[in-house]
């Protein structure tokens, strides 16, 4: 927990839920995230945990439920009740969204400084060498050289391009941010490299996350708290160290049991 | 010496006459009629009535003559003419249940009633070129007569509620109307089908193919494909009731596709639909399994293939908008040209310049 | 057979009415494109049918029309299109910018300046500047409404990265009374400061994409670009072999095949009227070459 933990919370999830006519895809899902937390969803395939990331990141609506985000002038309000402009316009700059494949989450036909500098287009910067020094700054922030600023990001390395996804989506400063499987497909040690930079990164920004995966060990090594999900029910919630390390539920004490010990 | 070139319009009026120099051929050959062109070359005839989107068989005719066979530019024409007429109204819709059937056929089922129909086909010719075709005075024509109402399969099979009910329709609901409002998207499937008509063959064939190798794949079973006759039907404002106006003919194609349901209705099999003008199998069969695979947003189904991309296809599936601006290529870009041939020689001058530059550079670094 | 008979200016009233709702409306929101039931012309779409719809709309028996392509009024297409007019409307017809009411062009705004009894008619092939970046529709349509604009400014960033320059050398896009982003139609970027404060109503149409918008007269129009980089008003350097101006856009005409070349005015009537002014008519400037 950082020390500057606001009163309110950043983002509440009331009794989110889901359905694709008979099949479910979450049901009754809330918590009360706050500044500076980082939450992960675990849980296997099947379990809920990217419906409720679409559902939080408003791309789909929720048969039952609400979801509530403090704006930037402190007045909490129902997304589902925000105008497509408001809503786009917090995408762009209050929030990231760190996708598991980074073509998802990039431009992959424009060059790495287009890519990190297009949030700063959109909200109106017009003088190009800022722009440009605004990418390399942030190019340099998620350890990628900045000499490859107008590389394409076909040409980096999946790695590259996760770290390049991230640049991207944190150049407007953002406050919350959700994560999908976001070392998935990755080698192990550009996992390791890319979680110590996100782990360092949201604690010095005093970012608020919710990180979908499938990997105790990433919720283990960045999270907070932890919620555990499965078919879509929330099975165990808490603080991270607690659940993994003294797990009540008997399907979390399954997944615990599974993985390898560090 | 170059002088300002004049004359651009004795040139286009050269051209024409060229162009109907060649259209008349040989002159000691025979004019071709246009009743040999609609008797004759009749399925070149329904094609243009189709996408030219008119139905008027001489003008079809008059139109291939004037375009000189290419049936895209007989099209134009034709649809040309059309945004020149006057509308009057709308019509009935047709009840192609009560057609003058002449071919009737259904891969559904092995036999039903009213039985198939293969009516003038050439599905089961085999494909040598008759040499007998050379010459003139070839075999007497038979002269078939039309069936009567035969039941349609999809009722059959809706009976049982094995298939889903032909979406409702509220009566008071105005169909819209694509010749007199611009297409928005998303599209509902009135204006889909619409377009669809009117859509080129060749593009329309391929996308077709293209769900049945898997793009997009619907499972289609053709349910039924009839030829003939119907009555066109029209409710005069003045009389309030509904008076024939003449007898056109359609091809309509019925595809049965994947079966689907949801939490509150059983599954049922899925419709495809198409009609044209004429005898135009090949058209119907296409438009049905393109129409199918763009209900897929509506049918919960993930949009991923061309034939499922509604934009994509209803933006290009007309000929003439196609062709236009395919052939503009054509007419003159040369202030543009020379827009861009101002940069490039800039970047390249620059190119050079930073080249010599390095050289130069690497010369003093020696 | 029917014999079609042919309203003045080949649409029917019903169909000119409706353009001009939509005209009307595309002047009261600046840059804005307004959809409108493009009609089946008997020119191929891609030819000009937007441009003839919108001045088929305009014109009236007391109108003098000039009809350019590419600045000149002798070029094929400009002929065609002049008499179309002849044929279904029976006005007169001008190379005369001065003289001219309306004045309907592909590709170029005419040097001299326009007034206020005019109206300028562009041919437009694809009205939407996003397009090449976001082929969707919906999507534009969506970036129109929240006026996010940040993808345009996108491809002018990575112009400057990849060349050095802004890349675009013709329909070069604008912001217009500082709203709608706007495709100025394949005029080349040398035009685009014309369409700023001009005093005549500038109409666009597009047939095939079926959509219309206009610039008011006397509305501001800025050409997109970066506070370090900003718009450069493109011109080839050289004069007109006829009348030696040195501030009009220049053609390139090929005159041998050993690499001859010779400039001449695009605009075939602003360099006609300086020619037969300064009486030039048989002297030949020596042409200069573009370094």
């Amino acid at each position: 927990m950082t020390d500057t933990l606001q009163e309110e919370p950043l983002l509440i999830a009331e009794g989110l839920s889901k359905s694709y006519g008979r099949q479910l895809g979450c049901r009754d899902v809330s918590f009360e995230l706050y500044e500076g937390e980082v939450m992960a969803v675990v849980g296997e395939s099947g379990s809920g945990k990217t419906t409720l990331l679409n559902l939080l990141s408003t791309q789909i609506a929720p048969t039952a439920g609400r979801v509530l985000y403090r704006m930037r002038d402190g007045v909490t309000r129902d997304l589902a009740a925000l105008g497509e402009a408001e809503r786009r316009l917090l995408a762009r700059t209050d929030w990231g969204f760190v996708h598991q494949d980074p073509a998802m989450g990039l431009r992959m036909g424009v060059s790495a400084g287009a890519n990190v500098g297009e949030r700063l287009m959109a909200v109106g910067w017009r003088h190009y060498g800022r722009i440009r020094g605004s990418a390399t700054n942030w190019l340099h922030r998620v350890e990628i050289d900045p000499a490859r600023i107008d590389d394409m990001p076909v040409t980096y390395s999946g790695g590259m391009r996760q770290r390049l996804q991230v640049a991207r989506n944190l150049v407007t400063q953002p406050r919350l941010i959700l994560m999908d499987e976001p070392t998935g497909g990755l080698d192990v040690s550009v996992q390791a490299r890319l979680l110590d930079l996100l782990r360092g990164l949201t604690a010095d920004l005093k970012l608020s996350v919710v990180l979908v995966t499938h990997d105790l060990a990433v919720a283990r090594l960045l999270s907070h708290r932890i919620t555990v999900m499965r078919q879509g029910e929330v099975i165990e919630a808490g603080l991270t160290d607690r659940v993994l390390d003294d797990p009540q539920e008997p399907y979390t004490q399954l997944l615990v049991a599974s993985i390898l010990p560090p | 010496m170059y002088v300002a070139a004049k004359g651009g319009e004795k040139a286009i009026e050269n051209a024409h006459r060229l162009l109907a120099h060649e259209r008349r051929g040989d002159p000691s050959v025979p004019e071709l009629s246009l009743e040999q062109i609609m008797g004759q070359l009749r399925l070149a005839v329904d094609r243009v009535m189709c996408e030219g989107s008119l139905y008027d068989r001489e003008l079809a005719a008059l139109a291939i003559k004037q375009a000189c066979g290419d049936l895209i530019e007989a099209i134009f024409l034709l649809r040309a003419f059309r945004a020149t007429l006057l509308r009057f109204g709308a019509s009935e819709p047709l009840d192609t249940g009560e057609m003058a059937v002449r071919r009737r056929i259904s891969a559904a089922f092995k036999d039903l009633p009213g039985g198939q129909v293969l009516g003038p086909t050439f599905d089961y010719t085999h494909r040598l070129l008759d040499p007998t075709l050379q010459g003139a005075g070839a075999s007497e024509p038979e002269c078939a007569e039309p069936i009567g109402a035969m039941p349609r399969v999809t009722d059959i099979l809706a009976a049982e509620g094995l298939i889903e009910p032909s979406p409702r329709t509220r009566p008071d609901d105005r169909v819209g109307d694509l010749t007199q409002d611009p297409l928005n998207f998303p599209a509902d499937r009135d204006l889909r089908l619409q377009n669809l008509a009117r859509g080129d063959e060749g593009f329309l064939l391929a996308l077709g193919y293209s769900t049945q190798r898997g793009y997009g794949r619907t499972h289609p079973f053709a349910g039924e494909i009839r030829l003939g006759e119907v009555e066109v039907e029209f409710v005069p404002q003045e009389l309030g009731f509904s008076v024939p106006l003449g007898e056109i003919t359609v091809t309509e194609c019925q595809m049965i596709n994947q079966f689907r349901g949801s939490a509150t209705e059983p599954p049922r099999f899925t419709r495809g639909y198409g009609l044209a003008f004429g005898h135009s199998e090949r058209k119907s069969m296409a438009m049905a399994l393109v129409d199918r695979a763009l209900r897929a947003r509506e049918l919960g189904e993930e949009v991923k293939a061309p034939a499922q991309d509604e934009e994509f296809v209803l933006s290009h599936a007309d000929n003439v908008q196609a062709t236009g601006f395919v052939e503009h290529l054509k007419l003159p870009h040369h202030v543009d040209f020379q827009a861009e041939l101002g940069l490039l020689r800039r970047l390249r001058s620059e190119f050079e310049q930073e080249r010599a530059g390095a050289s130069s550079l690497q010369e003093a670094a020696e | 057979m029917n014999a079609p008979v042919y309203n003045f200016a080949y649409l029917d009233e019903q169909t000119k009415r409706m353009i001009r709702r939509a005209i009307l409306k595309a002047v009261a929101i600046p840059g804005y494109q307004v959809p409108f039931a493009s009609r089946e012309m008997p020119m191929p779409y891609g030819w000009g049918t937007g441009g003839v719809q919108v001045t088929a709309s305009i014109l009236g028996p007391d109108d003098v029309l000039k009809v350019i392509d590419q600045g000149s009024d002798d070029t094929t297409n400009a002929v065609s299109i002049r008499n179309f007019f002849i044929k279904t409307a029976g006005v007169r017809t001008t190379t005369s910018t001065g003289e001219a009411t309306v004045i309907q062009t592909r590709h170029r705004i005419p040097e001299a300046a326009l007034g206020e009894h005019q109206i300028l008619v562009f041919q437009v092939p694809i009205p939407e500047p996003l397009r090449f970046l976001e082929p969707r529709e919906t999507e534009t349509r969506r970036m129109h409404a929240l006026a996010d604009y940040g993808l345009m400014h996108v491809k002018l960033y990575e112009d400057i990265a990849r060349h050095g320059h802004i890349a675009t050398t013709y329909a070069y896009p604008v912001k217009v009374d500082s709203r709608y982003v706007m495709d100025p139609s394949p005029t080349p970027k040398f035009d685009n400061p014309k369409m700023s404060n001009c005093a005549a109503l500038q109409l666009f149409g597009a047939g095939r994409e079926k959509r219309v918008y206009a610039i008011p007269p006397h509305t501001g129009v800025e050409s997109l670009d970066f506070e370090d980089h900003p718009f450069e008003r493109y011109r080839l350097d050289g004069t007109c072999a006829f009348c030696g101006a040195n501030d009009s856009f220049l053609d390139e005409v090929i005159t041998d095949d050993r690499g001859g070349r010779m400039f001449v005015c695009s605009d075939t009537d602003y360099c006609e009227t300086r020619r037969s002014q300064s009486g030039a008519a048989e002297t030949m400037a020596e042409a200069s070459v573009p370094r």
